[in-house]
């Protein structure tokens, strides 16, 4: 558990996926430190969604290491694993909230699992998450099909934060949301990595979000890490797609 | 552990000081759930009450939701207990909680006597709304058929062979391998019992009719109900759910022309082809097992099958066999269009189709046997 004390959060060695004859991820190398916002970034269908789910165990490796707070997750035993899943949460792409539960059963499910706390609390914690990801009490008893998009991706949010994770993935979070919704989404994920410590690893699109929220960048293609660093980093590149991603007509009407 | 989260009091002349110290995270949820209630109970009388923060190692929304909770049960009206020594790292999070107003119930509808009563009434009026329902589908599916035989172009040949292959050509195998057992079955359980009194030969009587006229298309259709109906219920459920027949209906296109007309057809081809090849099996295993344990040899299975039954009882059985699968296909298109968001509603209503499936298939057929008696058939 020594390692667990060292800067990187997520530690990804060599890591090589293939479906098929398709190889996505090729010796692929990542680092995310503790504490940090990484905007992952990437060409539609380069693999960022499934080097999350890799990550997360859900999509198997051909070789490579994963480390996650230290524990090395394939040779983790069913303990050590379940000890990692609690740490983190996850936001997927369409939400994924159980489409039979509603928004507070939805919220309270992972609380309800790993803590044996009495059930004034969990309503109160899932009042004060709806409250975190800037929704109103009223939603609580409404079930998955009758939110917006939108509210289903901060409902989702609540959920991955339910248990105070030290990591969360977001997969895409602000894609789906108004300009001002985003904005808040990103100002939110900024309060609570300063208040909770927390690190995030976020795959979008969003060039606001990597202005405003990101720490650091990492971007994919052909299977590898093309670049990390900061924002004047990616610009200063002179690969190609990040000239055209950071310095395209888009690019400069954000940064305006 | 070295990082239990505490609280402890420290009385200060007229008022009163809990210092909280330790983890007041998530992990530490029941203790500090505890911990907290406990405290709660001092609010009594003393004037000035602090919740001194300094000491915590580590805060989570759990913990200063606690903290925040606890600040407010000692709280009144006169004087207001105050949080100390907040670092200002965790002072948003405690801003953040502190907007946590009221939660908002559950209702629940407690158990009661009209209660039951009202669900009892629901289900009689939900007994109507479904064979309503049934109707406005065999109405829609009619008028789609009206409006292909206007446009023979809008027809969708692709799709019907499509769902013929999956209704009736996948389903051969099983269907064949199941009506052949049966028909083993009658002809051993005939044969044991009618030659108790020298009767073996009117087994072939047996067999002839009831597999021709009744088991054979029942055992189908019963069987496709639960094969395809609930495919049909589950496929339509999903699209649905995922909002993919309301993007039809936009771009123009009747999803009853679209997907339930060719599934409509595919099944109502499709049974007749089963249930005569399940007739052809089960015949076929009745004559072996005739021959191999009843001594009945082919010859005279096949005179004697001859003799016993008339075109009639063929007929009788493929005239059934498009009705009930018409009834199978309504009803499986109607329970897949019901379905709401959920997944738990995708599951009850393709139970639903394949329960309600089946029961309308044995009455139909109890149906036929009152109108072919009729007309002596």
């Amino acid at each position: 558990m020594a390692e667990q004390e060292s800067d990187a959060i997520i530690r990804v060695r060599d890591i090589t996926v293939q479906f098929g004859k398709t190889r996505v991820l090729d010796g692929l190398d990542l680092d995310v430190k503790r504490g940090e916002i990484l905007g992952f970034v990437g060409p539609s269908g380069a693999g960022k969604s499934v080097l999350t789910r890799t990550i997360i165990g859900l999509v198997p490796k051909v070789s490579g290491r994963i480390e996650v707070f230290g524990v090395d997750l394939d040779a983790a035993n069913f303990a050590e694993r379940r000890g990692v899943e609690r740490r983190w949460g996850i936001l997927f792409q369409q939400g994924a909230l159980f489409s039979s539960l509603t928004v507070r059963q939805n919220i309270q499910f992972p609380v309800r699992e790993y803590l044996r706390v009495s059930q004034r609390l969990l309503d109160e914690i899932m009042v004060a998450k709806l409250g975190m990801v800037g929704l109103k009490p009223e939603v609580a008893d409404r079930y998955p099909s009758e939110l917006s998009g939108g509210m289903v991706k901060r409902v989702a949010l609540a959920r991955a934060l339910a248990l105070d994770p030290e990591l969360v993935f977001l997969d895409e979070p602000t894609s789906g949301l108004d300009p001002i919704g985003a904005g808040d989404f990103d100002e939110l994920v900024r309060t609570l990595q300063r208040t909770l410590g927390l690190t995030v690893f976020m795959v979008t699109h969003d060039l606001d979000s990597l202005y405003t929220a990101c720490d650091r960048i990492a971007v994919l293609g052909n299977g590898k890490i093309i670049a990390a660093g900061s924002i004047a980093d990616m610009k200063a590149s002179q690969h190609p797609w990040l000239q055209q991603y950071f310095n395209g007509k888009r690019a400069r009407a954000v940064v305006g | 552990m070295s990082g239990n989260p505490t609280l402890e009091r420290v009385a200060q002349g007229e008022g009163l000081a809990l210092c909280a110290a330790g983890n007041w995270t998530a992990r530490f949820a029941p203790m500090l759930e505890r911990i907290v209630s406990d405290a709660e109970k001092l609010r009594g009388s003393r004037q000035h009450i602090f919740i001194d923060v300094s000491q915590v190692a580590k805060l989570d929304t759990f913990g200063a939701w606690l903290i925040e909770r606890l600040r407010r049960s000692l709280s009144d009206a006169t004087a207001e207990a105050k949080i100390a020594g907040l670092s200002a790292n965790y002072s948003t999070l405690v801003d953040e909680v502190r907007r946590v107003s009221a939660v908002p119930k559950v209702d629940s509808d407690p158990l009661s006597v009209t209660g039951m009563f009202e669900q009892i009434g629901r289900t009689v009026v939900g007994i109507g709304g479904t064979i309503l329902s049934l109707i406005d589908m065999l109405g829609a599916v009619l008028a789609a058929v009206g409006n292909v035989l206007i446009h023979p172009r809008s027809f969708r040949l692709t799709s019907t062979v499509h769902h013929l292959e999956q209704v009736c050509w996948r389903a051969v195998p099983i269907v064949v391998l199941i009506t052949f057992l049966i028909g083993c079955i009658i002809s051993q359980q005939g044969i044991f019992h009618f030659r108790q009194f020298g009767a073996d030969i009117f087994v072939v009587d047996m067999l002839g009719v009831l597999v021709l006229r009744e088991i054979g298309v029942l055992l189908v259709a019963i069987m496709v109900a639960g094969r395809s109906g609930s495919a049909y219920t589950a496929e339509l459920g999903s699209m649905k759910m995922r909002e993919e027949i309301d993007a039809l209906r936009t771009m123009g296109f009747d999803p009853i022309e679209v997907l339930i007309l060719p599934r409509m057809l595919a099944i109502m081809l499709a049974l007749p082809i089963l249930a005569f090849l399940g007739a052809m099996a089960a015949l076929y295993g009745g004559g072996l097992v005739a021959w191999l344990y009843g001594g009945v040899d082919p010859e005279a299975f096949l005179l004697r099958l001859r003799d016993a039954i008339s075109i009639n009882h063929f007929i009788v059985g493929m005239i059934k066999a498009p009705v009930m699968a018409a009834v199978i296909g309504i009803v499986a298109c109607v329970e897949g269009l019901a379905v709401q968001g959920s997944a738990e509603s995708l599951g009850q209503h393709t139970t639903s189709s394949v329960v309600k499936g089946i029961f309308f298939v044995i009455v139909m057929d109890g149906v036929f046997a009152i109108f072919f008696a009729s007309i002596g058939m």
